[in-house]
């Protein structure tokens, strides 16, 4: 490990698995609350993460599968259901069909387009919960219990967190191979130059599809803890908000790192907690020192741990300009 | 039977005839040039070829096959194999992992997610082999961004012989190369020769009556002759078009 950037993940993420010890130290149990709902959005931007930062591919809908899961969880709880595993099997499933759906026609777009048809999504989807006057419509669905997943008790806040960090860091186990992978290549080379691929032979459309899926169903997942933790399900979630901020923790944490939306959901949700505990204008503070962050440090805080960890490497510079044919 | 068909081939852009009715045969092994001044419309023939443009009219056969139809990327997998006028690499890759991309899109699919591409042996070996071949061995692990300009051109046919191809569609290989990565190209397309069907445009004279089968002079979008080297420099409708006397003389 002799990176920076290995050693400041490790870091953070054993900072993280100790939130229960020091919730329990120091008798604030609401830590633990809080900390989950972080580690839930480090997992949405994580999977976000994967077409955004290594596939180019800026969805502006995300909150979507958000929605998704969190609904799977609160309209089967509502009928009575209460196994986890129904859930999670919904959720996936519907989860599955809506990202192909509506992938495939947004990947027919790219640029600014891609990222308006990917919020249009997300607003019909978000108008399609408000209409579902049974499940609560507008104020959304409360849920009576957490998913039951038989031997693995969630009620215990304590257990849930656990069962929240694990997933979060299997998930980061798993993208680290993955973005190594034949699939991490492919989805790499599309980001740096599309046409190449296609030139070399890649049907680019079917991996970008791909990646997009796995990518909606890990904010699926995310969605069903949240509703979880909230124990309660809302159009709110699907909010375009929603959508945004986890494009700012990207960024913030360092596009196209692995930890990078770990640190950047972290320090998006705990600057939040931390000006609107001083202030209520805390919107009008917040906004503005993101954009100073992401501009003193260009490629955001994991960003620049990794130009750090290169600067061995000699002659790395001109990035870019050489790819494309110039029309 | 030809190896690449291609008749009466048209491509129109608002009142520009880029294409027009373009017939080419290609023999297999043959090394094919197509010469013509700029904005003949070789870049936009190529392009056709490789699939990134649809023709208003004609057809493509390959192997016998009409392969009009087919996207850009079935055409590779069938044997199209093409590099770029402009350097179109992955800048932030270095050159093995370039050419072990374009060995990828060959070896199977890609829907695999664990395994590290950079064990896969096979691949390696292959791309190692084809950046021997164009003379960058030296240059495997530096970032593409890093290369030189003349490397950057090497690197392209690097990729294009990494996919196992069976035609080579080179638009302008040697743009913007010194006299000496010149005459190192040319002694590599020399040694390609023979082994796959070769569309060659070029600028380069020396280059193209050294290396040439055959040649096509394009001029407005048209095939005005297509011919030996020797009858081309005797052609004095050519000659009028395009080739300069020195040129000629040369
Ligand atoms: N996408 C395009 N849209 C409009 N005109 C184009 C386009 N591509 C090429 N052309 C025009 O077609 C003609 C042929 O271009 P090109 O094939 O690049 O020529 P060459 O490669 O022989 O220099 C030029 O006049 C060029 O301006
Ligand atoms: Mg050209």
């Amino acid at each position: 490990m002799r990176s920076p950037q290995l050693w400041a993940a490790a870091v953070l993420l054993g900072l993280l698995g100790l939130v229960p010890v020091y919730a329990a130290v120091f008798e604030q149990p609401f830590y633990i609350t809080l900390f989950a709902r972080i580690l839930i959005f480090a997992i949405a931007a994580l999977g976000l993460n994967l077409i955004l930062g290594y596939g180019a591919m800026v969805s502006f809908g995300h909150a979507l599968y958000i929605g998704i899961g969190a609904y799977a969880v609160g309209i089967l709880s509502f009928h009575g259901v209460t196994s986890g595993w129904a859930h999670l099997g919904a959720g996936l499933a519907v989860g599955a069909v809506a990202a192909t759906v509506v992938g495939w026609v947004c990947l027919r777009t790219s640029g600014i387009a891609f990222i308006m048809i990917t919020l249009a999504f997300a607003q019909m989807f978000y108008f399609l919960s408000v209409s579902l006057k049974q499940y609560g419509g507008d104020d959304g669905l409360t849920i009576a219990a957490r998913s039951d997943f038989g031997w693995v008790n969630l009620a215990n806040n304590t257990v849930f967190y656990y069962a929240i960090f694990a997933v979060l860091v299997a998930l980061l186990l798993l993208f680290r191979r993955i973005v190594d992978s034949r699939f991490g290549m492919v989805l790499r080379g599309c980001k740096s130059n599309e046409r190449r691929m296609a030139a070399l032979g890649f049907p680019t459309m079917r991996y970008k599809l791909a990646a997009y899926v796995i990518s909606a169903q890990v904010c699926v997942v995310a969605g069903m803890m949240l509703a979880n933790l909230t124990k309660f399900a809302s159009p709110s979630f699907m909010q375009w908000q929603a959508s945004g901020d986890l494009i700012v923790m990207i960024v913030l944490g360092g596009m196209g790192t692995l930890i990078g939306p770990v640190a950047g959901a972290t320090g998006l949700l705990l600057l939040e907690e931390v000006l609107a505990g001083w202030t209520q204008h805390w919107m009008v503070i917040l906004g503005p020192l993101i954009v100073v962050i992401v501009i003193v440090s260009n490629r955001g805080i994991f960003g620049v741990l990794a130009a750090l960890g290169r600067t061995g490497g000699a002659g790395r510079a001109r990035p870019g300009g050489t790819s494309g044919e110039a029309r | 039977m030809s190896l690449l068909r291609v008749s009466g081939l048209y491509k129109r852009f608002g009142g520009l005839t880029a294409t027009d009715g373009v017939e080419l045969d290609i023999e297999p092994g043959e090394l094919h040039a197509v010469i013509g001044p700029n904005g003949a419309g070789k870049t936009t023939l190529i392009n056709q070829l490789s699939g990134e443009l649809a023709p208003d009219a004609g057809t493509i056969a390959f192997e016998g096959r009409d392969i009009t139809a087919l996207t850009v990327h079935q055409r590779a997998l069938a044997g199209f194999s093409r590099s770029y006028q402009i350097t179109s690499v992955f800048p932030e890759f270095t050159a093995l992992q370039n050419v072990m991309l374009a060995a990828q899109a060959h070896a199977g699919h890609s829907f695999r997610f664990w395994r590290p591409v950079a064990g896969e042996a096979a691949l390696i070996e292959t791309a190692r082999a084809a950046l021997e071949q164009v003379g960058l061995s030296h240059r495997t692990d530096v970032e593409v961004a890093a290369l030189a300009h003349g490397e950057h051109r090497q690197l392209e046919i690097a990729m294009t012989l990494a996919t196992a191809p069976k035609l080579l569609l080179l638009d302008e290989p040697m743009a913007g190369m010194g006299q000496h990565e010149s005459e190192a190209m040319i002694a590599l397309l020399a040694g390609l020769k023979g082994r796959y069907g070769i569309i060659l445009v070029e600028h380069d004279m020396d280059a193209v009556f050294a290396l040439a089968d055959r040649i096509s002079v394009l001029v407005y979008g048209r095939v005005i002759a297509c011919d030996v080297p020797a009858a081309i420099r005797g052609n004095a409708e050519v000659r009028e078009a395009y080739l300069g006397d020195e040129a000629v003389a040369a």
